[in-house]
């Protein structure tokens, strides 16, 4: 598998792993989402030990694998989970309802487990497998047999998920990397949840061909889905107020080939403008763009991993931070060129034609002067979607744009999602859901006219 | 619909010609798809008008009736497109329809099915995700509506990257010349379970599929089916809230008074008139927003799940 197969299947997104390919690894159900880029040389820490991804290269997306102990240490296997649930809870429907235990007999002292941490660590010297280490914490465990079924159950997949980590290969696309974003580190991508982004494109329209002009201050997970969407056709046009270009360090997580990293561009907003003006454009703001290119660049080269990401930090550009020795993954080769600066012809021909639509997700920005701004750039008809994490900048826009007859069909919404536990006769909603997605301005805008 | 052709794309320059499909724009919850079509007249309640008038015009213009009213002339998206088709059957809107799309992870080129096809709402959004180069194929055993869709995506402009079929996903399956071949498969089907293991056979190693149903029991159903050969199996809900906009002016609530609560609005303002401290009764005009008290409370469940890879 070579890179350049990722290149070349401009339309065929690749179903294995490849040198150098970006992916999203799942440890145990969810527990722990990890992006990473793999090599030969890059790891992965599980538990208390550093496992190599070098197993993971050529593997079909979708594959498994454990950690298994080997002469060298621990190393990741893969392995085909049975077709066949093994789950207690699948087979169980019958037992829910004639079930007698209950947790009468618990009592929560600390002491029903007799095996002691040093016994673990022995069986583990003596090379039992993490599924030998499961079983003899059941069998020594003086309460599980008290248990009802579920709580055996559950009991079995905690120990499982500490003593016999599973690690799941995924591919990484919008939804996961936005749903991974909002569960670790939600503040980088403005706590934008996976169902509103996929409004906010459906909203403006976004579809192959389109030039979408998109604000961008969420990390670059704005930019990247319009990205995929366009899937090498159009352009999506990153633009932004001031010196310094917006982060995109999140398009970078999708496996993007050349051609579609060539439809990510960025311009200033003035820029946007001076050609539309007819202007020419100052001498100097043209040496300032060129730092911005080599500041830019340096980050191509920050590693992907998300792991890595410094929680505590809420400013998003020191979140940056730069490659370092203790990085779990070491990436060896650079993801494809995305963001370059949008060339002056194609600057000319949005003044002429006009962006097909405009997405906006900005929530440090005042929105209505934004889109005051911003909108003459939209063709007539365009479709446009805002998004914030409040109320008020959207109603004010929108009342404003009312008032200038500037557009129609206009709608504040804000989405609503719930996941369900779903189990034979179990039914319910999950118990923790996230309660808020944010607001979304949606409309049409009309010719000035 | 779609800008395939990318010199029919939305622009400055490019302006409505004969035979294009407009969306006639009177208000938010009333508009209507013509073909533009010079010698026909549109009337309504704000009068009549001549779609000879129309050609020439940018889309998104202001068009007047002899009488002078007047309306606008969107673009077709999909999801006016959704706003405007005659309803078959129950449709599927934006806030299904967009999680749908991503959650399936469809990109352009994919290969997608769906049955059954319905009024074409989802599939037009489909055709959508998966231009340029890829491709839906959507299957309804009601033979009439597959010919209205059909006429749909043709007045749409997407019969290349749609094909309707009629067939009984339930009872037959999927065609076997589509085994292995598809990206994403959807399932609208009143016994989703029974069409589960073709799904399955259509898709690729690590393929999605998604069942929407309204009923619960559906989904336990369904769940129980795919378990077997589908990992990643979740539920979903999901559902909007519009909110109103409006400017007004609220009475401003003089303060000044510890333990008068319950005073008249009069007797304030009667107060502050008189008084020297003298406050403005009424503040500035502000906007102001509030959730509209009708909403869908309930449209179906949505149900993913990843092919299990075993190769």
């Amino acid at each position: 598998m070579s890179e350049n197969k990722a290149q070349s299947d401009l339309f065929e997104s690749p179903r294995s792993t490849w040198e150098g390919c970006s992916v999203l690894l799942d440890i145990n159900d969810g527990d722990r989402l990890v992006f990473a880029r793999l090599s030969s040389g890059a790891t992965l820490k599980i538990g208390n030990k550093n496992c190599s991804l070098q197993p993971l290269l050529g593997c079909p997306f979708g594959s498994f694998f454990r950690v298994e102990n080997g002469t060298q240490g621990p190393y990741l296997s893969r392995y085909t989970p049975s077709t066949e649930g093994n789950n207690v809870l699948e087979k169980g429907d019958g037992q829910s309802i004639d079930e007698l235990r209950d947790n009468r007999a618990l009592v929560d002292n600390n002491k029903a487990q007799s095996l002691t941490g040093e016994d673990i660590n022995e069986m583990r010297r003596l090379g039992a497998t993490g599924d030998e280490i499961v079983e003899a914490l059941i069998a020594n465990s003086a309460t599980f047999e008290k248990k009802t079924v579920f709580s055996q159950e559950k009991y079995r997949l905690k120990k499982q998920k500490k003593y016999a980590p599973i690690v799941l290969l995924r591919r990484p696309f919008t939804r996961s990397i936005c749903e991974a974003y909002l569960k670790k580190y939600p503040t980088r991508i403005g706590f934008l949840r996976m169902d509103t982004l996929s409004l906010l494109l459906s909203m403006a329209n976004v579809s192959a061909n389109s030039d979408v002009l998109v604000v961008d201050m969420v990390g670059g997970l704005l930019t990247g889905s319009v990205a995929e969407r366009l899937g090498g056709t159009g352009y999506v046009c990153n633009t932004y107020i001031g010196g310094s270009p917006y982060p995109m360090d999140i398009a970078r997580i999708f496996n993007f080939g050349d051609e579609i990293c060539k439809r990510i561009v960025r311009s200033p907003l003035t820029d946007l403008f001076s050609v539309q003006n007819g202007l020419q454009k100052p001498v100097s703001q043209d040496s300032d763009s060129c730092n911005m290119e080599s500041q830019s660049n340096d980050r191509i080269s920050s590693p992907v991993s998300m792991e890595e990401v410094s929680l505590a930090s809420e400013n998003v550009i020191s979140d940056l931070i730069p490659e370092s020795t203790s990085s779990p993954v070491i990436k060896m080769s650079k993801p494809a060129k995305l963001g370059e600066k949008a060339p002056q012809e194609i600057i000319s021909s949005w003044k002429e034609h006009g962006f097909s639509c405009l997405i906006i997700a900005a929530p440090e920005l005042d929105t209505w002067s934004l889109v005051k701004e911003i909108f003459p750039l939209m063709s007539s008809s365009a479709p446009f979607a805002i998004y914030h994490q409040y109320l008020q900048p959207l109603a004010t826009c929108m009342h404003n744009l009312q008032l200038g007859k500037m557009a129609i069909g206009m709608q504040i919404s804000e989405p609503w999602l719930r996941e369900y536990q779903v189990l034979p006769s179990r039914t319910h909603p999950c118990m923790q859901m996230n309660a808020f997605g944010g607001y979304i301005l949606s409309g049409t805008k009309i010719s000035p006219n | 619909m779609l800008p395939i052709d990318s010199t029919k794309k939305l622009s400055f320059t490019r302006c409505i010609r004969d035979g294009d499909l407009v969306i006639v724009y009177e208000r938010y919850d009333n508009m209507k798809a013509i073909k533009v079509c010079d010698g026909s007249v549109l009337e309504n309640r704000f009068g009549v008008f001549k779609h000879s008038d129309w050609v020439g015009k940018q889309f998104g213009s202001k068009v007047f009736s002899t009488k002078g009213g007047f309306v606008y002339l969107l673009a077709p998206t999909p999801e006016l497109w959704t706003l405007v088709l005659s309803h078959r059957t129950q449709i599927l809107y934006i806030a299904d329809i967009s999680f749908v799309i991503m959650f399936l992870e469809i990109v352009p080129g994919c290969l997608v099915l769906e049955s059954g096809t319905g009024s074409g709402s989802l599939t037009t959004s489909l055709a959508r995700a998966v231009a340029p180069k890829g491709h839906v194929y959507t299957f309804d055993f009601h033979e009439q509506r597959a010919v209205s869709a059909r006429e749909d995506f043709e007045k749409t402009g997407l019969s290349n990257l749609v094909t309707v079929g009629v067939r009984d996903i339930q009872g037959e399956g999927f065609p076997d010349e589509l085994s292995g071949m598809a990206d994403s498969v959807f399932l609208d089907l009143p016994q989703p379970w029974l069409a589960i293991p073709s799904a399955g056979k259509m898709l690729k190693q690590d393929g999605m599929l998604c069942s929407f149903s309204p009923c619960i029991e559906q989904v336990e159903r369904a769940s129980e089916t795919m378990r077997s050969s589908f990992t990643d199996i979740r539920t979903f809900e999901i559902l909007l809230r519009t909110y109103e906009v409006r400017e007004g002016k609220l009475d401003d609530f003089q303060g000044d008074e510890a333990g008068s609560l319950g005073s008249l609005p009069r007797k304030r303002r009667q107060r502050s008139n008189e008084g020297s401290n003298v406050r403005e009764t009424t503040g500035p005009p502000t906007v102001m927003a509030r959730p509209c008290s009708e909403a869908k409370g309930h449209t179906g469940y949505l149900t993913f799940a990843r092919l299990k890879c075993l190769s």
